[in-house]
């Protein structure tokens, strides 16, 4: 449906590497770590209590998970809404980020809920509370995880359709599914810009909605964040970190994969962002010095502390530095600066659902058991492995090898990676 | 912010004129009305009147067949001195309370759920697992909930208590204002139990009223302060005490509903799906206007 300088095409490299040794390891001991959580219980695997009801897996795994997801609507509004054609080559890359972050916060989630196998019930209209942020949050996380994957069908049709060849007795499915991905791909091909303006729509509302979860705690929340601005500043920073993710991502995964970066492109998308890390951090401020909040900064706290951090190293020094065109037009500069502003989100919705957050009658102060971070590093090891699995699968990646001057036109797909499961 | 303020005076504004004419705010605000009927159940906590005696945590776990504490277990009066949060066991439990200034003089409360008119938790929960009963009760139902445990995060009075020992079934547990007993017509275990009268069980009227009834009668045992009666909104149940409120383990809370801080940004955002629907038009027709020339054939229907 468009056109694109490299036409994307599964990688071909190696699925073992070190790396990939290392992950493995880390998504197993993670693994474990989940199903001791399900089989023992919250208690026996955390340190979550009456007063501490959230911790690491709802602050990390599931808010900045979220966030940071945010580049799969940001790139989609940019190439597909305002039609800035030639960043399309980034779009399949944050689509496939964006579905599975969205799928591992999900799967973060379940583990924090104590009746996981609830999850279903705010689908069910006689259980609708439409006052609760929540319940918006978790319907519109729903919807956008199933418009996600509808989005990447077409890219499972493009690799598959016309040679559907599943393994062993499966075979007899092939024709089956074979004509399911060809009706998708009829269906979509001429459908799909309604799901993708439903992509981003539905991301601004569960964006911001997550901001608005903590307004509901005004006496328990430093009023370093609590505001009402929350959701407001909450999707200013979601689209803020969306370029930077992908910028991130590119660049690390064309040194892993041996490609060359597209630096034109990532230069281009990085110009954006310090535009809106300036209109974040301007909000922000304001929204500080609107409520006589400007004091909390310096009061030496732990929270004023990390609010410094947060702003200082995860806004300004990265708006500081993509404002300089060499630093937008260096691999270095350009990964220093989205690390930050990675960094900089993510530690801001630590900042709002665990840093900030001062319980009534506190007991003892939380801090993670190893468990809980465990399973968050085993949940962002799987992320990356199934995430190498899936662009050695799918057309994802447009890069041209690191060596090829030229995009060489392949017919017959590569040769299939194997053992993309753990 | 503005319109926050601007709101704030307008609540401050109908709490006067509610004190003046003497009809409950919860009424008089045409806000969201918190559910409650003019003659919802309630309890007044007298905690001058309170001995420590412990009978209500007793009774409470007895009925509620909370914990399998000994009865005996429950007369050890030294417990109190050290203050104890309500728990998955213990819906209820008494603090001893002292002023920094003044060791000689202590007062005990008794803490549980508060049952507010207009409850956060309630306002949190996305299944409606916790709703408010028009007779008061803040009632939950485990069947519905998922355990997310955003209820503990919104209540303002930190009360539900979570069994995160029980890897399958955990549920949020709080007092249930005995809502078995006041369907029979009976008053709440604590209450009934109470050797002191400490505790009054009523419609929440005729308890306000009894409640300034004696703080005018006898104005050097109490404190001129209902706590309850406008805190986050108003609650069910309502404390007299003999200082200021601020030692008596009970958090300063001001008038504003806590669910009015998010439901009125959810409601603007949501109001019929309009701005929903409008950003979703806008983009559509930004999509169909920047299409280039060269373009594909997208049949966008905003």
């Amino acid at each position: 449906m468009v056109k694109h300088h490299h036409h994307p095409k599964p990688v071909t490299t190696r699925f073992f590497s070190r790396g990939t040794l290392v992950l493995m390891a880390l998504a197993l001991a993670g693994g474990s770590a989940y199903l001791y959580r399900l089989i023992f219980g919250l208690a026996a695997a955390t340190n979550l209590d009456n007063q501490y009801p959230w911790g690491i897996w709802i602050s990390i795994d599931v808010a900045s998970g979220v966030a940071l997801a945010a580049g799969g609507f940001t790139t989609a509004a940019l190439a597909d809404i305002f039609h800035k054609e030639k960043y399309h080559a980034i779009v399949r890359p944050a689509l496939l980020t964006a579905m599975l972050g969205y799928t591992f916060a999900v799967i973060g989630l379940l583990a924090d809920l104590g009746r996981y196998y609830n999850v279903w019930h705010p689908m069910l209209p006689s259980m609708w509370q439409g006052d609760s942020v929540l319940f918006e949050v978790g319907i519109c996380v729903i919807i956008y995880l199933s418009v996600l994957y509808i989005e990447f069908l077409p890219i499972v049709a493009e690799r598959f359709m016309g040679r559907v060849n599943l393994p062993g007795p499966l075979r007899i499915f092939n024709r089956v599914v074979d004509s399911w991905l060809t009706v998708c791909h009829q269906f979509l091909s001429r459908f799909i810009s309604l799901f993708i303006v439903a992509g981003v729509v539905l991301s601004c509302l569960h964006q911001s909605s997550l901001g608005t979860l903590m307004v509901i705690a005004p006496t328990k929340v430093h009023p370093l964040w609590y505001t009402p601005t929350l959701p407001l500043l909450f999707l200013m920073s979601a689209i803020a970190v969306g370029f930077p993710m992908v910028i991130f991502e590119s660049i690390l995964a064309s040194r892993s994969f041996k490609l060359k970066p597209e630096r034109e492109l990532l230069s281009g998308i990085a110009l954006y962002t310090p535009v809106l890390l300036a209109a974040y951090l301007a909000v922000k401020i304001a929204d500080l010095v609107e409520r006589d909040a400007v004091g909390y900064v310096f009061e030496g706290s732990v929270q004023s502390v990390m609010f410094l951090i947060e702003v200082g190293l995860g806004v300004v020094a990265p708006l500081v530095i993509l404002l300089s065109r060499r630093a937008r037009n260096s691999i270095t500069g350009l990964f220093t600066a989205s690390s930050l502003v990675i960094f900089g989100v993510a530690l801001n919705r630590i900042n709002v659902f665990l840093v900030s957050y001062t319980p009534l009658y506190p007991v003892k102060q939380y801090f993670p058991s190893p468990l809980e971070v465990l399973v968050t590093i085993g949940l962002i090891s799987t992320l990356v492995l199934v995430y190498r699995a899936m662009v050695m699968i799918f057309p994802v990646i447009a890069a041209p090898p690191a060596d090829a001057p030229r995009e060489v036109l392949v017919t017959a797909p590569p040769a299939e990676p194997k053992g993309a499961t753990s | 912010m503005t319109l926050d303020r601007r709101e704030m005076l307008r609540l401050a504004g109908v709490g006067c004129a509610a004190l003046a004419t003497g009809v409950r705010p919860a009424d008089a605000a045409k806000e969201p009305p918190g559910p409650v009927a003019p003659d919802a159940f309630a309890v007044l906590v007298d905690t001058v009147a309170c001995i420590g005696c412990r009978k209500c945590e007793w009774a409470c776990n007895v009925e509620n067949r909370l914990s399998d504490a000994p009865a005996e277990s429950f007369d050890d009066l030294k417990v109190v001195d050290t203050p104890r949060r309500p728990d998955h066991d213990a819906f209820t439990i008494v603090n001893r309370y002292r002023t920094p200034a003044d060791h000689d003089h202590s007062w005990t409360v008794k803490l549980q759920c508060m049952h507010c008119v207009d409850p956060a938790c309630a306002s949190a929960c996305l299944v409606g697992a916790l709703s408010k009963d028009e007779d008061g009760p803040v009632g939950y139902d485990a069947w519905k909930c998922i355990g997310c445990r955003y209820c503990m995060i919104a209540c303002p009075f930190q009360i539900p208590a979570y069994e995160y020992a029980k890897p399958v079934e955990p549920r949020v547990r709080k007092c249930t204002f005995c809502e078995p007993r006041l369907d029979e017509g009976r008053s709440p275990a604590c209450v009934a139990i109470c050797p002191n009268e400490a505790l009054t069980f009523g419609t929440r009227q005729e308890l306000l009223d009894a409640a300034h009834t004696r703080i005018q009668g006898t104005p050097d045992r109490y404190f001129p302060h209902v706590y309850g009666e406008f805190e986050a909104g108003g609650t069910c149940w309502l404390y007299l005490a003999p200082v200021d409120f601020k030692y008596t383990g009970l958090p300063a809370l001001d008038e504003k509903p806590i669910p009015h801080h998010t439901e009125r940004i959810q409601h603007a955002i949501f109001k019929s799906f309009v701005p929903p629907l409008a950003l979703y038009g806008v983009l559509g027709l930004i999509m169909h206007a920047l299409r280039g020339e060269d373009g594909h054939q997208e049949t966008h229907r905003g």
